[in-house]
């Protein structure tokens, strides 16, 4: 999969390609040029894997700081500078914890469960842009394969709900199933609402139609309806408050998670952190403009009399898109949290309620009223 | 041989050993939910042969209905209804095992005679790649529209008739049993939609 893409950004970035200069060094100390390409393949996807987990340990602090303050109390203090060391220390006692299988549960299924949950959101990263050519894969697909790959997730959560042999589990489990695809629909709508303004489902594309005129040209002005339907779904696929009905400790203990202990259950904890931080990722690269600065770099570079093609200017621009585009996900990780610990629980009648009768009607008509002012004003509306 | 040629033969031939053990498996299982988890492997690993014919939107779109909704689906219908039931012996089990078996043998002789005798290597379209997407969706909506709306119809009499199953307020019998249905079963006390029409007016 990860071909077509490589082989594609080896061709346009004029400026620095990394991948270009690491296989010339490969191939300068000897090495085949196929045997460079497949040193060259993992690299990528180790720095995001590793940018992934760091983003985790942050919003782990973030999340017991946050509460603290808004429980009025002053949070982690003492494992490293304002706790920053906790999440590390939270990681390291899961890791050495026992890890029990309840005597009557279905080893197998049991160990798998987890698994089955972690991969596709890790796998979903694959599509993150944090710059121009700064992504493991351009695939054409995009955005439909983070959607595809969501879908994965619930047939992990059942089974482990299934296998834990337990009714809390088994209840949680199918709640969480339940929840996924209720909210799947409307998050995929709204999604298609995007892609048709852009006209391309590449994850690169849709940041690129948005940057033309920094932060007015943002898809939020556009579509905040559409906004506001993805934040709220992206919200309850991730199980966070309001929406947390598979683990309501007061109705089920934890949920699909209550007979798991030590590393599976960090995978779980991973796996719910991960998909938050991946929904705000995909929240700024959708409506947020990702890797754009809100006056384009573009203009200021042409301001100072610089090219683009420079490398110093695109190293510049480089880092001013990375940073952009945790900035925005940070921001929006942080309302999350904020969300978390101020709202009380939907009930799940009222949660399927939300999803089948208000949003999935009222993401229909967003579809349809962008399609119509597409049609109207093809200059603003991508057409 | 190069490595991108051995690569792509390696996943072909893990993929299809996936997909037939797999397929194997749903059927032979004597547990009902490990052939349900199964079938979404056997789901994944044809996604993934779509991905190796460059086929990707194809590939996604196989994940998203099958693994997403109708895997679920199952999984969910299984797991709802898991009774614990003694099932009864059944009489004459092993002559329809044998009956099955030859069946599919006589099946499985002629797929690889079709396989054997029909010229596969024909210079069909070139691939198109990322642009596939677009192709499906032209096609969809010119000279492929009249089957997608006939499936969207079929889709919609599948929600109308779930609905009306699901809500039993709607029938004076039950479907399968053809006892009346014990109304007091229904949570909530709503007018009932088709039935008693002409005592309430």
């Amino acid at each position: 999969m990860t071909s077509p893409g490589t082989v594609q950004q080896a061709v346009i970035s004029p400026g620095i390609n990394l991948e270009l200069s690491f296989n010339q060094a490969l191939q300068g100390l000897g090495v085949p040029p196929d045997l460079a390409h497949i040193l060259w393949l993992p690299l990528p996807m180790l720095l995001v894997l590793v940018a992934a987990v760091i983003g985790v340990l942050v919003t782990v602090w973030l999340e017991r700081k946050v509460s603290a303050a808004a429980q009025q109390r002053i949070g982690p203090e003492y494992a490293g500078a304002l706790g920053v060391l906790q999440p590390m220390a939270d990681g390291l006692k899961l890791l050495v914890k026992e890890d029990v299988i309840p005597a009557r549960a279905d080893e197998l299924l049991f160990t798998l469960g987890p698994v089955l949950v972690l991969i596709p959101v890790i796998l979903s990263w694959l599509i993150v842009p944090f710059g121009q050519h700064l992504l493991i894969s351009n695939v054409g697909i995009g955005i439909f394969l983070w959607i595809a790959l969501s879908s994965i997730q619930p047939i992990g959560l059942l089974m482990s709900g299934y296998a834990s042999n337990n009714k809390y589990s088994l209840l949680g489990g199918l709640r969480a199933a339940a929840q996924s695809i209720s909210y799947e629909i409307p998050l995929a709508l709204s999604v298609l609402a995007i892609v048709m303004m852009s006209n391309s489902l590449s994850t690169i594309d849709i940041v690129e139609q948005q940057n033309s005129a920094g932060l007015l040209s943002w898809n939020i002005w556009r579509q905040p309806v559409g906004f506001l339907i993805f934040w709220i779904c992206a919200l309850a696929e991730c199980e966070r408050l309001p929406f947390d009905l598979p683990e309501a400790e007061e109705e089920l203990v934890a949920g699909y998670q209550t007979e798991y202990a030590g590393m599976k259950f960090a995978l779980f904890y991973l796996g719910s952190y991960i998909n938050l931080v991946l929904s705000a990722l995909l929240v700024s690269v959708l409506y947020l403009g990702g890797w754009g600065f809100p006056i384009p770099v573009e203009w200021i570079a042409n301001l100072l009399g610089q090219s683009t093609q420079e490398p110093l200017v695109q190293v510049i621009t480089g880092s001013v898109g990375i940073v952009m585009t945790i900035l925005k996900a940070y921001l929006l990780v942080f309302l999350a949290i904020l969300l978390r610990w101020t709202t009380p629980r939907v009930r799940i009648d009222q949660l399927l309620d939300l999803g089948w009768k208000f949003l999935l009607p009222i993401s229909l008509v967003n579809l349809l009223v962008t399609a119509s002012l597409k049609l109207a004003f093809p200059i603003a509306f991508g057409g | 041989m190069n490595i991108a040629n051995s690569t792509e033969l390696i996943c072909f031939l893990v993929l299809s050993i996936i997909v037939i053990t797999g397929s194997l498996g749903v059927v032979l299982l004597s547990n009902i939910v490990y052939s349900a988890f199964l079938l979404g492997g056997v789901f994944m690993a044809v996604a993934g042969l779509y991905l190796l014919l460059n086929a990707s939107f194809v590939a996604a779109a196989q994940v998203l209905v099958y693994v997403g909704a109708v895997n679920v689906l199952i999984l969910f219908a299984i797991m709802l209804v898991n009774k614990k039931e003694e099932l009864k012996p059944i009489k004459g089990l092993q002559i329809r095992k044998v009956l099955s078996a030859g069946v599919c043998a006589g099946l499985l002789a002629l797929l690889i005679r079709v396989d054997l005798t029909t010229p596969w290597n024909l210079p069909g379209p070139s691939a198109i790649g990322e642009k596939a997407t677009e192709r499906i969706g032209e096609h969809l909506f010119t000279d492929y529209l009249l089957p997608f709306e006939l499936a969207s119809i079929l889709l919609l009499m599948a929600m109308i008739g779930a609905i009306v199953l699901a809500r039993r307020d709607v029938l004076v019998n039950d479907v399968g049993t053809g006892e009346s249905v014990d109304q007091g079963l229904i949570e909530k006390t709503t007018n009932p939609i088709l039935i008693d029409k002409r005592s309430t007016s």
